[in-house]
């Protein structure tokens, strides 16, 4: 196998596959199923040599393909990755096998479609980390929104028609203006090649419009405060497979769309502006936290739990024009807000399938129908409260690496940053706590408890897997930031010199 | 001194743990106490050796990473041990209390279902602890600070099913993260100002930061040395369980007792003193930080020793008690007196493991019942636990000649030979202590040991001595408890063996000047202890207590009666938890609930959100009926606006 190459199987298998899934027909869920797990672990295995093969000593894109696609348009069909986008690429191929693992029971009805919906997303998400065309970017950007809106609006709950309408037309208006300020630079520069965009020369008034455009369209993915009201409702009404990929994947584009375009292009109005990111970001720490601590249904709080964790992500990435202003050290905010993005991915998705444990069982997410779960469930129990515990930035667990390292950046900059954002320490431990005390322990609360059975090997194992990622991140997270090392001081020069 | 020796101390509790834990069933109750016993073994015989061979000379002090836990930038992370002999002193004491305690518990917990999961706690504990102690950097330290947090949390609520205790265990957990946001919050001052963890790397900068300032308010100049130190020493607080934030360390008692000795009296709590005196050369740069660490630890020494006056349960004595003794050690940070804190630290994990244990074997004898006014007499039922339980309450009220007596009075003496400001408060504070201190430890004997049998006869027939492996354990604590103090106290304090670990400027330095003018020999410090205000007033402290619950325990009731408003305050706890539960808990739910409803639900998502499509689906409602679908409607509007054209044209 050509490394040439490795970046396009890894989108276009998982489509492949998806429509041979399809092809099986209703009848054959045995089939459809061991299909999908199937090609969801060739991609895990393709994206170890994108690992294994990766250099970490440049910046430069590696494992690049690119082939005209509409030239009058200058539209390529350009593929590569650097420090930033290949750790999360292969999170996603690594989450992608755990939820097709966790749905293979709970899903009954058209497993077929579902799983080639999960094919489909896995192949978009893909190709939105691998994209180096803008066009190329928005069109994996937006088709990721069906396969999402399909396993939400068929395989959802009650309330999932307003859940999808809600998420879909939210993501979709982020992303309309995200359009128009690509169409704008193209005409501006002539070129959707996405390092080049960065190269182009812009006003800080254009860079503001353009700022603006790109941010609703983040913001909304992330989701920041206050376009974050559709999470806890898709959330809520998602099967859990996926909430999973929701939480786990779905929102890292929306911090990754930050690093790849709004810094590089809009610098000038990254750093004139940071100040409003970081007021949302911390506004998302303690305010959401706040809201999550009151939360009845289990899954609302791990949604809002989201929304908080994410605000470190923001809250690094717009420190870091600050600590340039001020000639500080910018990695650390930078690799901090990455490594809370893969720690989040790992955490939330262990969450979602901890209630989805639940759920499958007593077919109720409300934490009063609960209580005392763990004299039926103990091994269920300690991992949830391992969970919650990584949840709560427990160092030793991934939680902490990048809460840890964007509080160190944030009191840098300035100290009530690093003041408000630490109070994370206190609410992320009081809500994640609070839920185990009631969920978890105590006398075991109703009939419905009592006759609740442990968790099944394969759940098990799925947990197992995460509860070692969540481990060996947080114990030993020098070779993620290794391999992003050099891909993020080169963004920090891009982004350290005006435009202006 | 070597890595691979280091390793093992810190590694072996941890395999010990992981095999308990995820093979308990398999290897079975036996196996597993077996296996984790010795883990602990293994690592207080080499952490005792390794201090032996320090104090002869043939091993010197070690400072080296394992591995790098990150670079970021220019800031370089890593996992270390720096020992040195104030590391050793601590390795040996958590590894020995350790050991004695993994003893106890298989009589403690012989009957319990949870038993193989108790020992992989422990043994868990033991190596977060020691990767505390052990640690060469802020990081690991706050690995190690969060992981016996962890632990603490898992073994107060250990028993699950209590609603008291997995209350009590998720308070502990918080009101600790309080403590750990102030601890973290010097952490990042100190990474972010020095560019470093590393202990030694920080510790070598110092002299150029001793003027810098921090500005936390616009306009306000403050001292960086002041800001980290307190800041740092907040994340103490929390761990080392300092009024307001000792509130949890009460409530831990919901937990199994071997813990309460080992964690919430003898090591975990002490964590906070530790990390003080390993940061003394910053905290030797902040006078004003030195007088609040003084004032909170003089505050909670008195005042949490007068709420153990009114407890009647066992533990509870005990546990107020512990958190009165921290105090002293508090106070004696704040007066610059680093080695009498450590110093009082060991002998007090040694009497205070003691009593515990001791507390412990009582409720084993009386079926788990913990309150003391049913108990009464027992002296003759359990003699073993009886003379240990004098031992250790003997050392702890500071009779001189015992452990506590050396430790406690050179505190005593530093306070009132410090010149720090409010020593003055603190000195007199530490000195009525002392008298508190035999009140409500003799109360607890008497109530206990001596006088009426108040327990029902079925308690009582069952009455008995506990098992060997519970009473070993107070022997082997009671041997320490009594003879420490003497063998220790010139080379810990006046001696060269805590000199290159604590770092104290001459100015400041108390416990030297005590040394050169009033220490002649331990010997001659126990007998001048005879003459001094301290011992008159554990005296006056004793009599008091004798005459009251051993003589005349009517006058404890009449008291009780006069002092009425006073009882009730202290049976309050001054407030403490009523405030913390009804405004600060209360008050964070009530507010999240505000900004749920009204902020997110009604105006984000109701007004803003669902209010923008609701605007859309008037307006479309509105025009829609223009699309009826009749073709005379469509050929009439069609009509009527070629007509309107044309009349607009031709007129």
């Amino acid at each position: 196998m050509s490394s040439l190459s490795l970046l396009s199987l890894l989108i276009w298998l998982p489509i492949l596959a998806a429509f041979g899934i399809l092809a099986l027909g209703p009848q054959r869920a045995g089939m459809a199923r061991l299909f999908a797990l199937a090609s969801s672990l060739v991609s895990l295995v393709l994206s170890i040599p994108l690992w294994m093969n990766f250099d970490k000593t440049t910046a430069a894109m590696q494992f690049v393909e690119k082939f005209n696609w509409i030239p009058t348009l200058n539209i390529n069909y350009h593929l590569g990755v650097d420090g930033i986008a290949m750790p999360l690429i292969v999170l996603t191929t690594f989450i992608t096998v755990l939820t097709i693992l966790s749905a293979w029971k709970v899903i009954q009805k058209n497993v077929h479609q579902f799983m080639a919906a999960f094919l489909m997303l896995e192949a978009m998400m893909i190709g939105v980390f691998c994209a180096q065309d803008a066009m190329l970017f928005y069109i994996f950007f937006e088709a990721m929104l069906i396969p999402m809106f399909l396993i939400i609006g068929v395989w959802g709950g009650p309330n999932r028609v307003y859940a999808t309408i809600k998420f879909f037309i939210y993501t979709f208006f982020g992303s309309v203006f995200m359009l128009i300020a690509l169409i704008y630079l193209y005409m501006k520069g002539g070129t959707f090649n996405i390092a080049e965009m960065a190269a182009i020369p812009l006003s800080l008034t254009e860079q503001i419009w353009l700022f603006f455009a790109f941010f609703l369209a983040f913001a909304v993915k992330i989701p920041m405060f206050p376009v974050h009201t559709w999470l806890p409702d898709a959330h809520v009404e998602a099967p859990t497979a996926g909430s999973v990929i929701l939480a786990a994947i779905m929102l890292k584009i929306g911090g990754y769309g930050f690093l790849r375009f709004s810094l590089p292009i809009t610098p000038d109005a990254s750093s004139e502006l940071g100040w409003l990111v970081i007021t949302l970001s911390l506004i998302a720490i303690v305010y959401i936290g706040l809201i999550a601590m009151v939360q009845k249904d289990m899954k609302k709080l791990i949604a809002y739990s989201s929304i908080s964790h994410m605000g470190f992500v923001t809250l690094g990435i717009f420190i870091a024009f600050m600590l340039i202003a001020k000639g500080g050290d910018t990695h650390m905010a930078l690799e901090g807000a990455m490594a809370q993005m893969v720690s989040h991915g790992f955490i939330s998705a262990a969450l979602f399938l901890c209630v989805g444990v639940l759920y499958d069982r007593m077919h109720t997410r409300l934490i009063r129908d609960y209580g005392g779960v763990i004299n039926t469930m103990p091994l269920f129990g300690a991992f949830f409260v391992f969970f919650a515990m990584s949840n709560a930035g427990l160092p030793g667990t991934s939680g902490f690496v990048g809460e840890f390292m964007v509080i160190l950046s944030a009191f840098q900059a300035n100290f009530w940053f690093a003041f408000l954002a630490a109070i994370t320490l206190i609410f992320g431990a009081a809500y994640s706590l609070w839920m185990v005390k009631r969920v978890v322990f105590g006398e075991v609360k109703s009939e419905a408890v009592s006759q609740l059975t442990d968790i099944t090997k394969r759940e098990t194992f799925i947990l197992a897997v995460l509860a070692i990622a969540v481990l060996a991140l947080g114990l030993y997270p020098e070779p993620l930031i290794d391999v992003m090392r050099v891909s993020v001081s080169h963004l920090i020069e891009l982004i350290s010199i005006s435009k202006v | 001194m070597s890595m691979n020796t280091l390793l093992i101390i810190a590694l072996s509790p941890l395999a010990g743990a992981i095999i308990a834990g995820f093979l308990g069933r398999k290897i079975g109750k036996v196996g597993s106490h077996v296996v984790t016993i010795a883990s602990v073994a293994v690592s207080c015989g080499l952490s005792i050796g390794l201090l032996l061979a320090f104090i002869n000379g043939e091993a010197s002090a070690f400072n080296q990473n394992i591995y790098t836990w990150m670079v970021t930038g220019d800031v370089s992370l890593n996992v270390g041990f720096m020992i040195d002999s104030l590391t050793l002193v601590m390795m040996s004491v958590v590894t020995f209390v350790s050991l004695m305690v993994h003893i106890y518990t298989i009589g403690y917990m012989q009957d319990d279902p949870g038993y193989q999961r108790f020992f992989a706690y422990i043994s868990l504990f033991t190596f977060a602890m020691l990767m505390l102690v052990m640690s060469n950097n802020f990081l690991q330290l706050f690995f190690g600070w969060e992981a016996v947090g962890l632990v603490s949390y898992l073994l107060i609520g250990f028993w699950f099913k209590k609603e008291s205790a997995i209350f009590a265990n998720m308070k502990a957990f918080l009101v600790n993260r309080v403590g750990d946001f102030g601890f973290l919050l010097g952490i990042a001052a100190v990474a972010m100002s020095f560019g470093t963890l590393d202990y030694a790397e920080v510790f070598a900068q110092l002299p150029q930061f001793a003027d810098k300032t921090i500005s936390i308010f616009p306009g306000a100049e403050w001292s960086l040395m002041t800001f980290i130190a307190i800041c740092l020493f907040i994340g103490a607080m929390g761990k080392s369980a300092q009024a307001p934030l000792h509130v949890w360390l009460p409530d831990s008692m919901e937990g199994p007792t071997p813990i309460s000795a080992l964690i919430h009296a003898a090591t975990m709590v002490t964590a906070g003193i530790f990390m003080v005196s390993r940061m003394s050369p910053i905290f030797e740069m902040s006078d004003t930080a030195l007088s609040f660490v003084m004032l909170v630890g003089a505050f909670t020494a008195f005042f949490m020793g007068l709420i153990g006056i009114v407890q009647t349960d066992i533990k509870r004595v005990i546990a107020y008690s512990t958190l009165s003794q921290l105090g002293y050690m508090t106070v004696a940070l704040g007066v610059s007196a680093y080695s009498a804190a450590i110093f009082h630290l060991m002998t007090h994990a040694f009497f205070k493991a003691l009593l515990f244990l001791g507390a412990g074997s009582v409720i084993i004898a009386m079926h788990h019942k913990q309150d003391m006014s049913e108990m009464g007499g027992l002296k003759k039922y359990m003699p073993m636990t009886f003379i240990t339980m004098w031992i250790g309450t003997l050392a702890l009220t500071g009779m001189p000649g015992f452990s506590g007596f050396f430790s406690k009075d050179i505190i005593i003496e530093a306070t009132h030979a410090s010149t720090r400001w409010g020593s003055g408060v603190a000195y007199v504070a530490v000195l009525l202590g002392v008298f508190i201190t035999a009140l409500y430890s003799f109360r607890l004997i008497y109530l206990t040991f001596h006088g009426k049998e108040r327990m029902d006869n079925h308690t009582k027939d069952h009455l008995k001595e506990s098992p060997w492996v519970v009473t070993l354990p107070l022997i082997l604590l009671a041997i320490p408890s009594v003879i420490i103090g003497w063998i220790t106290i010139e080379p810990m304090l006046f001696g060269e063996f805590l000199k290159d670990a604590i770092h104290v400027n001459h100015a400041n330095d108390v416990v030297a000047h005590i040394g050169e003018h009033e220490f002649h020999g331990a010997a001659s410090f126990a007998l001048h202890g005879l003459t001094q205000l301290p011992f008159f007033l554990a005296l006056a402290g004793f009599a008091l207590a004798t005459y009251v619950y051993l003589k005349k325990i009517s006058v404890a009731e009449n008291a009780k009666k006069t002092f009425r408003p006073i009882y009730n305050i202290l049976q309050n706890k001054y407030g403490f938890d009523d405030f913390n539960q009804k405004y600060i808990a209360g008050g964070l739910v009530a507010l999240g609930n505000m900004l749920w409803k009204w902020s997110d639900s009604k105006l984000i998502d109701g007004l803003i959100v669902n209010g923008s499509a609701k605007v859309v689906n008037a307006f479309s409602k509105a025009i829609r009926p223009l699309q009826s679908g009749y073709i005379y409607h469509y050929a009439f509007v069609t009509a009527a606006a070629v007509i309107f054209f044309i009349g607009r044209y031709v007129l």
